[in-house]
């Protein structure tokens, strides 16, 4: 077996004890060759991280970062859809143009109050069933599987449903509500019904989903936390609040943050809940989001340039929203 | 929780066994009947709609313009798929869906493992501020690359092809992240020490030691990235055509915004774009809920 003499000989000379190869003078030829096998053993060291990353990296370069870049670049010009690689520098005109547009506001509007109504019942029951999860359960394994099945249903098919679901005149929801004396809703042409709507099927997709990720974390709470608080007399509802809440501390931050990005990329729910089959969110853009009022002005209208300086807008408000979340991370950590 | 039974031995109980990999950290308390009612309450909720699909699925149009609407099946649902899979072009998106997600997957599993592996294993300059970049362009979301992206497909005249689909899907920053966290634990160093002590250059190292232990890593991830290119709505959406060479998801998008005003054949579709992966999730959803969970850990 030949043995590297860089990482297998100190070995051996600490040791003392094991059968040490006797240090014969090597020939000129053999340490030649050693050496060469050393330089390309350090190479070889050296190198392969980045050959093994650089794959990814070429690929995250051409299909990730240099698009981002460019949407940038592209939001500078006019670019019409049918010919999308004719470009006409525009300077910010794109950018006044959007914002001196209702509609844009209005989608913003949208999305931050789709964004609530559906981020935050969403992540509460979440927290609510991966603490009901977390007990010793029968069957609990299918409890689980059965929470995800919405997770494995797409955005297109679970939207189709929905729109049945919803429906003014036949929809199951409405009949239902009229048990309870509720009278005929109606989900599409209402604001604040349509966007509880759209928001109902994010809330369905990605509830059991979020579940299982607070359920992770709170399996991976030391046991010891929770002996202590409750000789220390704890209730269970003091132990949840103070031990269990501090310590999922990072994992409701993260599914905050992932929350936030997929709300304020919501794109696929409102264009297929609309009934009219338009892009615009229903007919008075009572849902259009900014994911649709980009998809709007870019495939609908053809002006490629304006959907580059919403995109880009929408990445600004998203960083922003990422230095806050960092700033209260710090906060909450240093206040610990 | 004022439903669980408060035991008295419950402060003791839980020292045998204490972190090891089953104990269930804070999840020492039976369920109690609020719970299972809570969670039963649930299940009816994740599933209700999918029956409910099956079930508009196998009626026809004019039962669901009636009140009450039905609550159990019909007897048109053969009818409803053999229409809807024609009309919807879904022979050729379940085709087409199936290469694009199974080449998306297998790509991004072998070079997530790779790079996870350089990631979590070895030293090199510039390691953490690259990483570092990986978990930021997990917060990018899609819609900032589509333009650039669009305009590329319309110079290479890739519009309603698949490998328009393809390309901007073979790499997931989430990947790298989801094996750099497994194999930190699972691949003991002393494992590649060996290896490299019996003269095995990097990528034996990666051949025979990393890709066995990272396995089922590397099965998981694989389920979850085919799910996500399944299901992946906006980009073929925007290249892709219903009637040329759509993907499930398009076609169904086509479907619903078609003017087939038949409901009961747009859920006989929305049910068969469902099926394949319902029934993924069906035979490997202890898998898949393992997998979720181990990504979880870290946040």
């Amino acid at each position: 077996m030949a043995t590297r003499h860089d990482t297998a000989a100190p070995l051996a000379q600490e040791g003392g004890a094991a059968p040490v190869r006797p240090p014969a003078a090597p020939t000129e030829a053999e340490r030649r060759r050693r050496a060469r096998l050393s330089r390309r053993w350090q190479r070889d060291i050296k190198w392969s991280p980045y050959g093994f990353i650089s794959p990814f990296f070429v690929l995250f370069l051409a299909f990730g970062l240099f698009p981002l870049v460019y949407t940038g670049w592209a939001s500078l010009h006019t670019v019409e859809l049918t010919a999308p690689t004719d470009m006409q520098w525009a300077g910010l005109h794109n950018y006044t143009r959007i914002f001196g547009d209702d509609f844009f506001w209005n989608a913003a509007k949208n999305t931050l109050t789709i964004g609530i109504i559906s981020t935050v019942p969403q992540l509460l029951m979440a927290m609510g069933l991966a603490h009901i999860l977390n007990y010793r359960l029968r069957a609990s394994t299918f409890y689980r599987v059965v929470m995800l099945a919405p997770y494995a249903t797409s955005i297109a098919a679970a939207s189709l449903v929905f729109v049945l679901l919803f429906g003014r005149d036949y929809g199951m929801i409405n009949w239902a509500l009229h048990f309870v004396g509720v009278g005929h809703i109606d989900w599409q042409n209402d604001k604040w019904p349509s966007q509880i709507a759209v928001s109902s099927i994010v809330i369905w997709r990605w509830t059991g989903y979020n579940a299982l990720i607070y359920l992770a974390a709170m399996q991976a709470i030391p046991q010891d936390l929770y002996e202590s608080a409750a000789l220390d007399g704890a209730s269970r509802w003091r132990q949840f609040v103070h031990v269990t809440l501090p310590q999922l501390r990072p994992t409701i931050l993260f599914t905050c943050v992932v929350s936030t990005i997929g709300a304020s990329q919501l794109f696929g729910e409102p264009l297929i809940f609309d009934a009219n089959k338009g892009a615009s969110g229903g007919a008075e853009h009572q849902f259009q989001t900014l994911g649709l009022y980009l998809y709007e002005q870019g495939w609908v209208n053809q002006h490629l340039g304006r959907a580059s300086a919403i995109a880009w807008t929408m990445f600004l408000i998203l960083i922003v929203i990422g230095i806050v979340n960092y700033v209260i991370s710090r906060r909450l950590r240093a206040s610990s | 929780m004022t439903t669980t039974l408060t035991k008295p031995s419950e402060a003791v109980e839980p020292k045998r066994a204490r972190r090891s990999k089953s104990a269930r950290a804070g999840g020492t308390m039976h369920a109690g009947p609020i719970a299972y009612t809570i969670l039963v309450l649930f299940s009816i909720g994740s599933l209700f709609p999918l029956v409910w699909t099956a079930i508009a699925a196998s009626r026809n149009n004019n039962r669901l313009a009636e009140t009450p609407p039905p609550f159990w099946f019909g007897g048109n649902l053969f009818h409803n798929l053999d229409v809807a899979w024609n009309e919807a072009n879904l022979g050729q998106a379940f085709l087409n869906t199936t290469i694009v997600a199974g080449i998306s997957a297998i790509t991004i599993v072998v070079l997530s493992t790779i790079a996870g592996f350089a990631f979590a294993k070895l030293r090199f300059r510039g390691r953490n501020i690259l990483m570092l970049t990986v978990i930021g362009t997990m917060m990018v979301p899609p819609q900032l690359s589509i333009i650039p992206l669009y305009m590329m497909v319309a110079k290479l005249n890739w519009a309603d092809q698949l490998q328009a689909v393809i390309f901007p899907s073979l790499v997931s920053a989430f990947g790298v992240f989801f094996m750099r966290q497994y194999l930190i634990q699972a691949l003991p160093d002393e494992l590649i020490e060996a290896a490299r002590v019996d003269g095995a250059s990097s990528w034996r190292v990666v051949w025979h030691i990393v890709f066995p232990a990272a396995r089922p890593a590397m099965a998981v991830l694989g389920m979850l990235m085919f799910v996500q290119a399944w299901n992946d709505f906006l980009w073929p959406f925007l290249v892709l055509t219903q009637t040329g060479n759509p993907t499930v998801q398009v076609a169904l998008a086509g479907l619903g915004r078609g003017y087939t005003p038949d409901q009961s054949l747009i859920m006989a579709g929305a049910l068969l774009g469902t099926l394949p992966l319902l029934l993924v999730f069906a035979i490997f959803g202890k898998q898949i809920v393992g997998g979720i969970m181990q990504g979880a850990v870290k946040g």
